[in-house]
């Protein structure tokens, strides 16, 4: 029978970021963007804990807390930005994002 | 390790920070009760700043760490707060005219440019992961607001969404770095972690550690290749949050920046110094290269400061007590020469000219000489000629990393100086002899009248008289780090 140790976490965290960078750099949907950065953030939250767990110190599970946290805010300034930007130009692709390149 | 909870003295300590809050709150609330007070919101968010500074000024010498090893009050946080302070004010100085001719309310715009300065100052006094990132986030947050805030401008959106998705991105990179390193060291505070660090040998891991930190940190001074956003950024936001940006948000990564590598990661000098050294090449380079096409004033200014992010960074590199007092020395006399230099663009917009185009430079001394002079002196010591302060603050930044061994990076970097004077001239070209281009009078307002003479008076007191900001630099820095148990910086 396999065990689950601290270490299949921290590669599960690993997964998700990779995931969650792929995500941000192929994805052109602003929403699906963003998804992809919560992904990071969770990736973020698992490692800590999982860590945490591993070292048997607390201070990682505080951090998730905070993470949460700051991803909740970032989420409720992010959206009201999008929808702004969405009331503008009814599109949420980034390609559509154009009026200012060099 | 102190009893748990706060001791009455760690809140005496906050005091800048916590007037700082209770000043943004009051502005929420007087702008509910009293609305439509725009002068009112002006002349308290600038009380507010006033005596944040003053208070924060009777810290001077100070070097004790509070919050149960969350917060360090230090000459290098005091120094670094200064900036902010200075920098808030100016910005709120220039936004003032800025929001009546875009006639905007100002609304909540002066509590969250407070929020943002509050943010700045835990960046600069957090010696501590958690402490560090929520400071991060406070500013951020603020910004992302602050980028988008002329809500119907299509380029104020633009930059509110990149600057909010790359931003979060960025995020997402440090906090998974500050992950590893709280799993390889056990703990988050950055003199646990030197020692831990310091007693252990170096790993794969690790280093990808310290580089997803590098890559997060670059992301926020926008260092090449991690720049993409603030070009953007500059060019959407409102011209006073471009300023604030520029200056007071890139002065708040650095101070971030050093405490955590030269405090945290001080075993690893050798590993983040060559990553650090190819930033700041490609981050000079790329940022003067790509300043020289451009048309757009604040676009320009962007990739300016860019570059000026790469000049900060040999310091860093350096990685000495000189390198961080010449960081320092940078940071303090770009604020002047960079938030002069935007004034002098926020008064160009008039009610029916943009005014952020080269073109609308043209005929400036003919029109309005002092603007016009003022703007050559900016250009002057951003560009690094003597006897401007931009002049002094590269001395010290090429003699740090000169001292060091790092000739080749000055080499580099003169270069660079000498490239970025062709683009800072045009400028300079088109005030002096170009011909007039249409458009109404430019009127100097109290507001950025005073602005532009903090810009005027700083860039020349510290271009002649620099000893005593190098004595306040040098200060800053050599409290900083006592904190740390590294021996880095002696």
């Amino acid at each position: 029978m396999l065990e689950i140790t601290p270490l299949h976490y921290t590669a599960l965290s690993a997964a998700l970021f990779i995931i969650g960078v792929i995500g941000v750099l192929v994805r052109r949907n602003i929403i699906i963007i963003f998804m992809s950065i919560e992904l990071i953030l969770n990736a973020v939250n698992i490692n800590l804990v999982a860590l945490s767990s591993q070292l048997q110190n607390l201070v990682g599970q505080v951090f998730v807390v905070f993470v949460i946290a700051v991803a909740a805010a970032e989420a409720a300034v992010g959206l009201g930005i999008i929808i702004a930007f969405y009331r503008n130009k009814e599109t949420v692709n980034i390609d559509e994002m154009s009026l200012m390149r060099w | 390790m102190a009893a748990l909870g706060f001791s009455p003295s760690d809140f005496y300590y906050l005091l800048p920070e916590l007037i700082l809050t209770a000043g943004a709150l009051l502005l929420l609330l007087v702008n509910v009760i009293v609305p439509r007070r725009d002068d009112l919101l002006f002349g308290l968010s600038m009380g507010t700043l006033a005596v944040s500074t003053l208070v924060l000024l009777s810290f001077a010498g100070v070097d004790i760490v509070i919050s149960r090893g969350l917060l360090a009050i230090d000459g290098f946080a005091l120094f670094f707060k200064l900036i902010f302070l200075v920098s808030a004010g100016l910005t709120i100085m220039m936004s003032a005219p800025y929001l009546r001719v875009e006639g905007v309310r100002a609304g909540e715009y002066y509590f969250l440019i407070l929020c943002a300065t509050l943010g700045m100052m835990f960046m600069a006094s957090g010696i501590d992961l958690i402490t560090l990132f929520i400071g991060l986030e406070t500013m951020a947050i603020a910004f992302y607001i602050l980028a988008g805030y002329l809500k119907p401008s299509h380029r104020s959106n633009e930059a509110a969404v990149k600057y909010f998705l790359l931003g979060a991105f960025s995020l997402g990179i440090l906090l998974y770095g500050m992950s590893i390193v709280y799993g390889m060291t056990g703990s988050t505070r950055l003199d646990e972690i030197a020692v831990a660090l310091a007693a252990q040998d170096r790993s794969l891991v690790l280093s990808l550690g310290m580089i997803l930190l590098a890559a997060g940190m670059g992301f926020k001074i926008a260092a090449v290749p991690f720049h993409m956003w603030a070009p953007d950024v500059y060019e959407g936001a409102p011209t006073p949050v471009t300023a604030f940006l520029s200056v007071g948000s890139k002065a708040a990564s650095f101070a971030m920046l050093l405490r955590i590598f030269i405090e945290g990661l001080a075993a690893l000098t050798p590993d983040w110094q060559v990553v650090f050294a190819f930033l700041a090449v490609v981050t000079m380079t790329v940022g003067n290269i790509a300043a020289i096409t451009q048309s757009n004033m604040k676009r320009m200014l962007a990739y300016s400061s860019i570059a000026h992010a790469g000049y900060v960074l040999i310091g860093v590199v350096a990685a000495t007590e000189r390198g961080v007092v010449a960081a320092l020395v940078y940071l303090w006399v770009y604020l002047f020469m960079q938030l002069g230099a935007f004034t002098v663009i926020t008064m160009l917009r008039r009610r029916d000219v943009v005014g952020d185009e080269l073109k609308d430079m043209s005929g400036l001394f003919a029109r309005s000489p002092i603007a016009a002079v003022a703007m050559l002196l900016f250009m002057l010591s951003l560009g690094g000629i003597p006897p401007t302060a931009g002049f002094m603050g590269k001395v010290w930044i090429f003699g740090a990393a000169i001292d060091q061994g790092f000739i080749w990076l000055a080499v580099v970097g003169v270069v660079n100086s000498a490239i970025s004077l062709y683009y800072y001239l045009r400028v300079v070209v088109f005030m002096f002899f170009r011909e007039e281009t249409t458009g109404s009078e430019i009127t100097i307002g109290p507001a950025l009248a005073t602005a532009l003479a903090v810009g005027v008076v700083g860039t020349i007191l510290f271009g002649i008289y620099p000893q005593w900001l190098f004595d306040q630099a040098q200060n800053a820095a050599a409290l900083f780090g006592s904190t740390a148990s590294s021996a880095m910086l002696r």
